[in-house]
């Protein structure tokens, strides 16, 4: 116990970097995979395409790939960034194509009927999506992109193996200090497991609110 | 794609299939603008070289790495069929009529769900050897994936279970079959054609988290891109080439996920509409999956 209470300054240290990065991850992921999404729903066909490229693309490559490519090669070909950025970016582009996929499958559910009635109403374009389809799409989205951004926290976790001190490497510096394993990964497990369940509960909010009766 | 084009499109009348072709041009330029700033950026730095890229045109790289694939399908197949196993049981613990197991593997499957990987790793390579347990290599980076993929074929198992119709347990037992009978008999052949897609997609899952043998230092393709890299300093051309054979094998494995998800749609609406002439529910245990 001591080990933990102790180190307690640079284990919320860590938590707060793994919060930053989750915060900001979970910002750029929600921008680009609405972006995403909206390609690969659009009546362009390049813009179709691009998208299914780019999510096939990053769903099929491990994360921790991604993240030794982006931070040890993107110097090498005149890109510098700093290592904490280069994270949140590789992150929120590798999560942006889960949220892609579940916004796509959201837009998906909502039955045709639905858009053309509201075209047949005189609903335009914007007026369609604003009124009838979002409102039943989100709906179903939630719990789907809850899920996204539990994943999203875990994944954070990886920024470690590149060198970012969040929670897990400062878990395991503390520890390597200290050599007194269990309270100091069951504490930091703990501070997961609470971000997680913060997450899961606002899923639950969220869903509640939004809940179309039908 | 067709059903979210009819939700949120028309047939295109001539103004706005002329508006589409605009876009296409468009889109097009910039996505060609996007990637000769890519190559430009390569080439200012003299990473297209062909001297650069030679080595991966020669065997014994290859051999290097297709050695690295190797032990990424072995820890893979091993963590995959302890997971398989161990998620079986977690789900039949959370389905149990006995409280208390009930609660014992509902508390497993919510703790290891929310608890990243990489810690797990961490608590294998760094805390058990202070308690005189220390594994090897491959076991150090199999143990950790399989206790954290074990609850996420639970939650797959448990879906598929509860996706069964009751009356299908009902009927076994009113023919006199004990629950664990019809359990084994009745519920899990019909559950286990059914999870088989989001099976083959959380596998892929896992052969992406096999990545982690970086860390443990474990041979797999990462850790052998790692050790190629540092011995010919072509650090850019060896994670690419890394990250092109991890593309190639697992959207090969989603596409067969893909393949096997549209097979049983179309069983089942072949079914439903067998049955009474009614319209299918669409992928109705599907979705009860994915939820």
């Amino acid at each position: 116990m001591d080990a933990l209470l102790g180190n307690l300054p640079a284990l919320w240290e860590g938590l707060l970097t793994t919060l930053r990065l989750t915060l900001l991850a979970f910002a750029g992921a929600s921008v680009a995979g609405v972006l995403v999404a909206t390609a690969r729903v659009s009546p362009v066909p390049v813009l179709r395409a691009a998208g299914t490229v780019y999510v096939e693309t990053l769903q099929n490559i491990p994360l921790l790939v991604l993240l030794i490519l982006a931070v040890f090669g993107l110097p090498e070909i005149g890109v510098r960034a700093g290592l904490f950025t280069t994270a949140v970016v590789v992150i929120a582009l590798y999560q942006a194509a889960y949220v892609a996929e579940a916004l796509r499958s959201g837009i998906n559910a909502v039955p045709a009927g639905q858009g053309e009635a509201a075209r047949a109403l005189g609903l335009g374009f914007a007026g369609s999506l604003r009124h009838v389809v979002l409102p039943q799409a989100l709906a179903t989205v939630v719990q789907p992109l809850g899920t996204v951004f539990i994943m999203l926290t875990m994944n954070t976790s990886l920024a470690a193996a590149v060198g970012v001190v969040e929670l897990t490497a400062a878990a395991n510096r503390v520890n390597l200090v200290e050599a007194r394993p269990i309270p100091i990964f069951v504490g930091a497990g703990l501070a997961y497991m609470l971000l997680s369940s913060l997450v899961g509960l606002a899923t639950g909010v969220l869903q509640r609110r939004l809940a179309v009766p039908r | 794609m067709s059903a979210g084009s009819r939700l949120l499109f028309d047939e295109p009348g001539p103004r706005a299939r002329r508006r589409t072709r605009v876009a296409t041009l468009v889109s097009a330029l910039a996505l060609l603008a996007l990637a000769a700033l890519a190559v430009r950026q390569f080439a200012a730095n003299g990473q297209l070289d062909a001297a650069r890229w030679q080595p991966y045109a020669t065997w014994p790289m290859w051999r290097y790495l297709l050695g690295g694939l190797w032990s990424t399908f072995l820890a893979a197949v091993v963590s995959a069929a302890l997971a398989m196993a161990g998620g079986l049981l977690l789900a039949l613990g959370r389905v149990s009529h006995r409280p208390a197991l009930r609660w014992a593997a509902g508390t497993y499957v919510e703790v290891v769900r929310t608890v990243p990987a990489l810690l797990l790793v961490y608590v294998v390579l760094f805390g058990l050897p202070r308690y005189g347990l220390d594994l090897p290599l491959f076991w150090k980076l199999v143990v950790p994936l399989s206790v954290s993929n074990a609850a996420a074929f639970a939650e797959i198992f448990r879906a598929g279970i509860r996706s069964v119709d009751r009356g299908q347990t009902e009927a076994g037992l009113a023919v006199g079959l004990t629950r664990g009978q019809a359990m084994r008999l009745i519920v899990l052949p019909q559950a286990a054609r059914r999870v088989l897609p989001s099976i083959v997609s959380q596998s892929v899952g896992l052969l992406k988290d096999t990545s982690l043998g970086y860390v443990v230092s474990y041979a797999e393709l990462l850790y052998s891109g790692r050790v190629l890299a540092n011995y010919n300093h072509l650090l850019i051309q060896t994670y690419i080439v890394v990250a092109l054979v991890y593309l190639v094998v697992n959207a090969s494995l989603s596409k067969l996920a893909r393949g096997l998800e549209a097979r049983q749609a179309g069983a089942a609406r072949r079914a439903a509409t067998g049955d009474a002439g009614r319209p299918a529910p669409p992928a109705a245990p599907e979705a009860a999956l994915h939820a």
